[in-house]
């Protein structure tokens, strides 16, 4: 048997793991309660989002989670009954999250 | 068994328990039988007094009866447990249906084909194999009660295969090496004495090794030793992690 | 097959794995419900996605912030988000064990290290975010 290639994918996996963990639920109580809500004006959080520490947040708060995202998904489509697509699911998952990250990085890193 | 000093009709608790005859049938059925129900019994001893009083021609595998063997093992409601350590009072008064490991091919009754299984055990490699060899002559090879500490609970795997019926990997792609299997080479790959981590590394770093395990996690929970495969097959990623990374950075080092 | 003490051999029997196996135990059910949340994971990464591509709109980007119908589909995956938190905390454990000398270092003091980095961080990021 050979060594798999999946550690890439499953580092990318825990990294994102942790990211989405830590960060999401803080990010998504500015976004869902704290913004709407009218106690943080959104003008305020579009320009914290311009600053370079904020972009780079915000990439990887978007390209790690989608690896996650990937890796789990791709096996737990297969758990779940979908064997006939399991050989095009990595290609399509982890395509994704590569597509998502080159466009979140075509967006955070013009000025 | 003791007569009652009263009168009283002894108390039952009914079994359903899976037959599997293949000269009688290629399909199997469930037979019915009430035995004395005990409070001390366990399931095992209720299997022994159907198969000593009422119906011999029941087949099933055990031995120890004190949970260190591994032989007992069956599923119980649903449940993989070793038929040693089921007591009848926790079920009791409900029906206890006893089957055949599941994922495992049933030769008859409730035994199973482990072939598979054991086979697994030789890919592995699951025994030392001494970092250098040394004669009798020079002596034992040494480990500290810490260097002992990194493997023992991985050490008391007692092969009884329950995690095997819990996992649904296993049970969807019999391929997989499976819980204790990658346990167990951890166990030796932990062992200060034992040299073949990279040997046992082509096997379960494989895509039918550790990468099949999507952490369920029922093999712990239904683990009778608290061995904790999960926990080693998760440790054994970030070791093949680790190793896939150095290979990639670090090519020309040593393999 | 198996060979049986006349060399002949017998027929097994294979009991099939049902489609729905993971409805079946109340274990498997919390595995699965632990591995969708990945889908809300990217989701809401999606949603950020987004939310940068309007950056230099603020007409848009407001917009896309006080949207009722993604407001709803963000209180739909709060609490899946903090499944996977809590699921992730407690997991991390039995991925990073850590020894001194010959006793493991405490799991519970492990998970409860992470509570608290996590209680930290996000009053950081809202104390940033929120002057």
């Amino acid at each position: 048997m050979a060594r798999s290639n999946d550690p890439i994918w499953w580092s990318l996996f825990s990294a994102g793991g942790v990211v989405a963990a830590f960060f999401m639920p803080v990010t998504i109580l500015l976004t869902v309660i704290i913004v709407p809500a009218g106690w943080l004006p959104a003008e305020d959080l579009r320009q914290l989002a311009g600053h370079p520490l904020t972009r780079l947040y915000l990439f990887v708060l978007i390209s790690l989670p989608m690896f996650h995202w990937a890796h789990r998904f791709r096996y737990v489509a297969v758990d779940l009954g979908f064997k006939r697509i399991s050989s095009i699911l990595p290609i399509v998952c982890y395509g994704t999250a590569l597509v998502v990250t080159l466009l979140a990085l075509f967006y955070l890193a013009t000025f | 068994m003791a007569a009652s000093e009263t009168d009283q009709p002894e108390a039952t608790i009914p079994l359903e328990v899976f037959r599997y005859r293949p000269e009688q049938g290629d399909e199997p059925t469930f037979e019915h039988y009430d035995v004395p129900y005990r409070e001390d019994w366990v399931v095992l001893d209720a299997l022994n007094h159907v198969k000593d009083q009422i119906d011999g021609t029941l087949s099933y595998r055990w031995s120890c009866r004190m949970g260190v063997c591994g032989s007992c093992g069956m599923m119980v409601n649903g449940e993989p447990k070793l038929t040693c350590a089921a007591f009848l009072r926790d079920y009791y008064p409900e029906v206890i249906r006893v089957e055949p490991l599941n994922y495992f091919p049933v030769i008859r009754d409730l035994v199973i084909n482990m072939d598979d299984f054991l086979h697994k055990l030789t890919e592995v490699k699951a025994w030392l194999v001494p970092k250098e060899e040394k004669p009798v002559s020079q002596g034992e090879y040494l480990q500290t009660p810490a260097e002992l500490a990194h493997y023992k609970q991985f050490s008391m795997c007692i092969n009884c295969m329950l995690c095997y019926s819990a996992c649904p990997v296993y049970g969807q792609h019999p391929e997989f090496l499976g819980p204790a299997a990658i346990a167990l080479a951890q166990r030796y790959n932990l062992d200060s004495r034992d040299g073949a981590a990279d040997a046992r590394a082509d096997v379960i770093f494989s895509d039918e090794g550790i990468w099949d395990c999507t952490f369920v996690g029922d093999c712990t929970r239904v683990c009778p030793k608290n061995v904790d495969p999960a926990g080693a097959i998760q440790q054994a990623k970030v070791a093949a992690t680790k190793d896939w990374y150095r290979s990639v950075l670090v090519p020309w080092g040593n393999k | 097959m198996s060979d049986n003490t006349t060399g002949t051999k017998t027929k097994e029997y294979i009991r099939p794995m049902p489609a729905n196996w993971w409805m079946m135990k109340k274990t498997f059910v919390l595995f699965i419900v632990r591995e969708l949340t990945c889908v809300f994971v990217g989701g809401y990464a999606l949603f950020l996605l987004v939310l940068v591509a309007r950056r230099d709109q603020p007409e848009a980007f407001a917009a896309w912030l006080n949207s009722p119908l993604l407001i709803v589909l963000q209180i739909i995956a709060l609490p899946m988000l903090l499944y996977h938190s809590i699921t992730w905390i407690n997991l991390t454990p039995k991925v990073m064990v850590v020894w001194r000398g010959e006793e493991r270092v405490s799991p519970l003091l492990i998970a409860g290290a992470n509570y608290v980095a996590w209680a930290i961080i996000s009053i950081v990021i809202l104390s940033i975010s929120c002057p």
